[in-house]
């Protein structure tokens, strides 16, 4: 066996690798060898480090240094200077923006600082295409610890008193769902792992399984063993190609490895994992939708119960749990029930993975424990709002969630307070706004999604959201009434209260949560016509100051629907005659504003 | 059993009962608009997406639909409070949104769920304005539809694909633009549709309505050049009155009768003949097959009934490599035109294209099955026209007829005398048991004591019954339902294990009585069944009861026919079966 004295950790997560990441594992690899020293130095290409805003990411260790926004050319930099001769390449090292100061360690970033990695624990730490690096970092302990040493009841009865609830959205008891499925006698059962994952902008569960995907293949085989199955199935988006292939990997080299399929280490428990690939519906995700969608049959939702626990995937018990949830089970198992409910807060334990979006400074991938409040998420991990501008919302749970304000900055995330605030956990997205955001057109953007993703089974979901839609665009155009508001909000509570499934059932709350803490901006597009963020393009007017503006014309020529005319004013001072926009021939392009040098133009 | 209060009302009822069934066993009425159940015939749609009988049930934060709910122990529901009413109104408001607003021009004006509901619920305005989805209509012989006017409720699915196990239908696309259409949306013409038309009957709007063929009788009528022949099928007399606020299982036949003369049909006639006519052509193949094999002959056995043309397609479709096993005999209505445009046009020296064969059918199928080109002679069909019952009742009111008015009369002979075994056609059962009376007689030359056959009677899906024809064990099945039917192609197929001699089969729930072209039933399986007494109250009085003895049918066989099953009867009221499982390909336009 080789003895390395150094590791390189490459990034390879999606995002990472469509920075061109594998191109510097390949350079590594090429110039290692070259220098001959391909037995002292390991390149390894890793999951998912979290700080896509910095990637591509490469870590060497043991110094633990962090270099970001790495290119492949730059690789020989750091072969020839920090590998061999051991000075850091300072140019690359995470500069923070507050001191401007380099560091060279993650965990002095701010970034890191507050962040707990328990789901994302051997992200960015192992190779995922190699299962004795997962076992090398305590990969299938748990799994033999359950087989040798407890009962299946008593797994459940850790995963209970650890308080670990459903990370895919709902935050249902994890333990609990386990007990309800291993309660009913079948001669067939399903451990079912929902990796449908559809939220826009979310990469949670697609970064697990590309970074550690044994953690899901043992959490689930600790789950058949608890509910007594033989047979799991992983539901994965086919838009997920890398993770799609690492999970195959892994459970390939578990069969291998004799953790998965027959006699299980020899204990006499058979488990074996397959995939079903899901075709992108949002709605997929639900588990009823899903599991009629792995059965062949249309995605859409049945009412519960029966719940999948006594009638699922073919008419069988079947557990369903989503990727981040299974990514905690094994650590629960060896560290144990108690320690993980340390972590959180009195209802929700454990941690939480986000994926942190939008204007911040810090986008990417964070986990943190339950309980920590917007505020440190946002200002502290995330580095604050960019450009300096003001925070307006930040939308949680996606098209499902709602969008909290300043008034909620100081509350403690998790399921409960979530809910309460009118927006929800979800499975984890987190897009942070600034003034430049209009909260009526994002109620329509999220709508919009909803929209497109309800199966159209019943009908407040299959029409009601697109009439809610279509009032949205109304108000976003200028043409809303205050009638229409009310109309909005009867109909967004009606939708809640009837819809068939979860997706409907939450799909009004990117509606009410903006009209409840955003009212004021839906009576300015409806009363005065205008949109203070300057987004709705049908309440903006083009003007031009006939006091600053020179006449020079250019704003003229540069307008496509000639909508720019001359007028008989000179200014003092001027020499040609200011120029005037016909409000009603403008299409609010922008041309004339971005091509005016003397800020004679701006936008009303 | 399980207590609970419903509006404060303490009730028990059995465990797995839902709220819905909890209610309406406790008089309290809750809207409904997607859910459908056929009540003891084993047909239910429960998709629970229309939202319409939501309920407040103490404790949860949403509504829940009352279809779907099953009662808890200590559960309290609430069905009208101010919230479940404006949840209902605003559904209902939202599916009018996107709903053509043509009820006075709409084939289902005055029979529509969704007309009622909106009327029921006050609905004044509709708040929403905005996008109307709008599909391609299409049409096939039988069956119209208009997906404009879909609320998504999938009955029609359910059914084709539950019950008929045809699968034309199914959701397809997703949030607003869901409907129910055809694979890739081709036309109905080209799918594994059958024509049964439950998909019509099930629909609560007018997005699948049926084809009206009534502009083509009056077009007849109206020719002078034309002599204008009517019959009437069993199922339609027990039926028709329903039309005109009778009771369901009021017996019209007479007035029906009197009112088609009054039309001005030229000959009214009775496909009750011709259902006696088919009972001495498929009793003896029937007993021509049982010999064959009683004789250690090689013969194709058991005989399928070939009367209902949505079977016939069906099988044509599905099993092309069994079209040996149903009999050949023509349906009545085929049987029917052939006599008629032979036969009678002969006796009476009427020119075959001088006459019009206008037939009043329970069924929809019928449209398309006088269109086959082996039911035609020279372009000319034996059966020109089928109209439904409903289409005959609209028929009668276009002439201002109140069937109540109208004295009784008796058809005309010599094709309108009949026998009870021909008016049982019309029910789950009837032919089997119709054929069962005159195979009995002719096999075993004695006299049959006790008619009626029970074993092959009621509403059961799949009846199965040994018969003893004097020694000689017959095993029979009676079902309906194409689902059922193809569980039985199947079981013949893998070597027919139970045995069965003879099949009948029937596309619609209950026989002919609950066929597409009868009045809505609108889920009410208590009008089916009260048809289905009617059919049989309607036999007991006849005072011949089986075929063999109709004195009209033995006439024709000693004029024109010879024998049955003998050569000129082969040529006219025999048919053959093609392999159309080729039409079920996906072809693009």
């Amino acid at each position: 066996m080789t003895n390395y004295n150094t590791h390189i950790l490459i990034c390879g997560g999606t995002g990472c690798k469509s920075s061109n990441s594998e191109q510097i594992v390949e350079n590594f690899k090429s110039l290692l060898a070259q220098h001959n020293m391909q037995d002292e130095v390991q390149v390894i290409k890793t999951g998912c480090f979290g700080f896509c805003e910095q990637g591509p990411i490469v870590k060497v260790m043991p110094d633990n240094t962090f270099y970001t926004q790495v290119k492949p050319e730059d690789v020989q930099r750091i072969v020839e200077e920090h590998i061999i001769k051991g000075r850091k390449v300072t140019e690359l090292l995470y500069t923070n923006p507050e001191t401007q100061k380099h560091v060279s360690d993650s965990k002095h970033m701010e970034f890191y600082k507050k962040q707990v990695r328990i789901a994302l624990r051997n992200c960015g730490f192992i190779d995922p295409e190699n299962i004795e690096e997962s076992i090398a970092r305590g990969g299938y302990e748990a799994l033999g610890k359950c087989l040798t040493e407890m009962t299946p009841e008593e797994v459940i009865a850790v995963m209970k008193a650890s308080g670990l609830r459903g990370r895919g959205g709902a935050g249902f008891p994890t333990g609990l769902k386990w007990e309800l499925c291993a309660k009913n006698k079948a001669d067939q059962k399903y451990v079912i792992c929902n990796a449908d994952e559809g939220d826009p902008g979310a990469f949670m569960d697609r970064s697990i399984l590309e970074g550690d995907p044994n953690s899901i293949v043992e959490a689930m085989a600790i789950c058949g063993y608890a509910i007594g199955a033989t047979k799991g199935l992983v539901y994965i988006r086919a838009e997920y190609p890398l993770a799609i292939d690492r999970l195959k990997i892994a459970i390939n080299q578990a069969r291998e490895y004799g953790m998965l399929g027959e006699d299980i280490m020899g204990t006499g428990f058979n488990f074996d994992i397959e995939l079903r690939y899901g075709a992108g519906a949002f709605v997929c995700g639900e588990e009823t939708a899903l599991i009629h969608s792995m059965e062949g049959k249309r995605g859409e939702p049945t009412l519960k119960p029966p719940f999948p626990a006594v009638s699922g995937y073919m008419g069988k018990p079947s557990n369903v749990n989503n990727v981040e949830t299974f990514a905690n089970v094994p650590v629960i198992i060896t560290k144990g029930a108690e320690w993980f409910s340390s972590i959180g807060t009195e209802k929700s334990k454990g941690t939480k993975v986000f994926a942190l979006a939008g204007q911040i400074n810090n986008v990417g991938l964070i986990e943190v424990p339950m309980g920590i409040t917007l505020r440190e998420i946002i200002y502290e991990i995330g580095g604050g709002i960019k450009g300096g501008r003001q925070f307006k919302a930040v939308q949680t749970g996606g098209p499902s969630g709602g969008c909290l304000t300043t008034r909620h900055l100081d509350t403690p995330i998790d399921y409960d307070s979530l809910v309460a605030a009118g927006s929800m956990m979800g499975s984890g997205g987190m897009v942070v706004m600034d003034e430049t955001s209009c909260m009526p057109a994002i109620a329509k953007f999220y709508l919009e999604f909803t929209c497109e993703e309800s199966c159209g089974k019943c009908t407040p979901c299959r029409i009601g959201n697109k009439r809610l839609c279509e009032i949205l665009d109304k108000i976003t155009r200028g043409e809303g009434t205050m009638d229409d508001l009310q109309q909005l909000r009867n109909l967004a509570s009606v939708i809640k209260d009837t819809a068939l499934c979860g997706l409907g059932q939450t799909s009004p709350n990117p509606v009410l949560s903006t009209l409840d803490n955003f009212w004021d901006e839906y009576v300015e597009h409806v009363k005065d016509k205008k949109c203070r963020a300057g987004v709705c393009k049908k309440l903006l007017s083009y003007v031009i100051d006939p006091e600053k503006c020179i006449g020079c014309g250019k704003c003229a020529k540069g307008c496509p629907t000639d909508s720019i005319t001359r007028t008989d004013y000179i200014a003092p001072g001027h020499k040609l005659a200011s120029m005037v926009i016909n409000s009603e021939k403008c299409i609010k392009c922008g041309a004339c504003l971005s091509g005016c040098k003397f800020g004679a133009i701006s936008v009303q | 059993m399980i207590n609970l209060t419903i509006d404060n009302k303490p009730i028990q009822v059995e465990e797995g009962t839902t709220i819905l069934k909890a209610a309406h066993q406790n008089g309290i009425n809750i809207p409904t608009l997607c859910y459908f159940e056929l009540d003891g015939m084993k047909f239910e749609n429960k998709p629970g997406g229309c939202r319409v009988c939501m309920v407040e049930v103490k404790g949860r934060r949403n509504l829940a639909p009352a279809c779907a709910t099953d009662c808890m122990e200590g559960m309290e529901v609430l069905t009208h409070t101010p919230r479940v009413i404006n949840a209902r109104k605003t559904v209902v408001e939202l599916i009018l949104s996107d709903h053509p607003n043509d009820c006075l021009q709409c084939e289902k004006n005055g029979d529509c769920e969704l007309q009622s509901l909106a009327r029921r619920l006050g609905i004044k305005e509709i708040p929403f304005q905005g996008e109307q989805s709008h599909y391609n209509p299409g049409q096939t012989l039988s069956v119209c539809r208009d997906m404009d006017k879909c609320v998504m409720c999938r009955r029609c699915e359910t059914m084709c694909n539950q019950f008929q196990s045809v699968g034309a239908l199914s959701a397809v696309d997703r949030g607003f633009n869901a409907v129910v259409n055809t694979a890739f949306d081709q036309k109905l013409l080209n799918t594994s549709c059958v024509d049964c038309g439950q998909c019509v009957q099930v629909c609560p709007v007018g997005a699948l309505t049926l084809v009206d063929n009534i502009s083509d009788v009056q077009r007849a009528l109206a020719d002078p050049t034309k002599k204008v022949i009517v019959h009437t099928a069993p199922a339609v007399r027990v039926a028709l009155g329903e039309e005109f606020g009778m009771e369901p299982g009021t017996i019209v036949t007479g007035q029906m009768a009197a009112a088609l003369r009054r039309i001005g049909f030229d000959y009214v006639f009775d496909t009750d003949w011709s259902a006696d006519l088919t009972i001495m052509e498929e009793g003896t193949e029937l007993l021509g097959r049982l010999r064959k094999v009683l004789n250690g002959e090689q013969a194709t056995l058991p005989i399928f009934t070939s009367c209902c043309p949505a079977w016939v397609k069906f099988y044509e479709k599905n099993f092309p490599d069994m079209l040996e096993y149903p009999s050949s005999a023509k349906s009545p209505q085929q049987m029917f035109g052939a006599a008629a445009k032979n036969y009678f046009a002969k006796k009476v020296g009427i020119k075959r294209e001088d006459m019009v064969v206008v037939s009043v059918m329970p069924c929809l199928a019928k449209k398309s099955e006088l269109a086959r080109e082996e039911f035609s002679v020279d372009g000319n069909r034996d059966v020109d026209i089928s109209i439904s019952t409903r289409e005959l009742a609209h028929l009668m009111k276009q002439f201002n007829i109140d069937l109540g008015d109208m004295p009784e009369e008796d058809f005309d002979t010599p094709l309108g005398e009949s026998t009870g075994a021909g008016v049982i056609f019309g029910a789950t059962g009837g032919v089997m048991e119709a054929a069962l009376r005159t195979a009995y007689e002719l096999q075993t030359k004695k006299k049959l004591e006790r008619l009626d056959f029970v074993d092959v009677r009621g509403l059961e899906g799949v009846k199965c019954a040994t018969i003893d024809f004097d020694g000689l064990p017959v095993k029979v099945a009676v079902c309906y339902g194409l689902a059922n039917a193809r569980a039985m192609m199947e079981e013949v197929r893998n070597g027919n294990p139970r045995g069965f001699h003879a099949i009948e089969v029937m596309a619609c729930p209950g026989g002919c009585i609950g066929g597409a072209g009868q009045p809505y039933h609108h889920g009410d399986s208590s009008i089916i069944r009260r048809r289905m007494e009617a059919i049989y109250r309607e036999d007991a009085g006849k005072p011949i009861r089986k075929s063999h003895e109709n004195p009209d049918i033995l006439t024709i066989y000693k004029e024109y026919y010879g024998e049955p099953c003998g050569h000129l009867s082969h040529e006219q009221l025999h048919t053959h079966y093609f392999d159309r499982s080729d039409k079920l390909e996906v072809v693009s336009e």
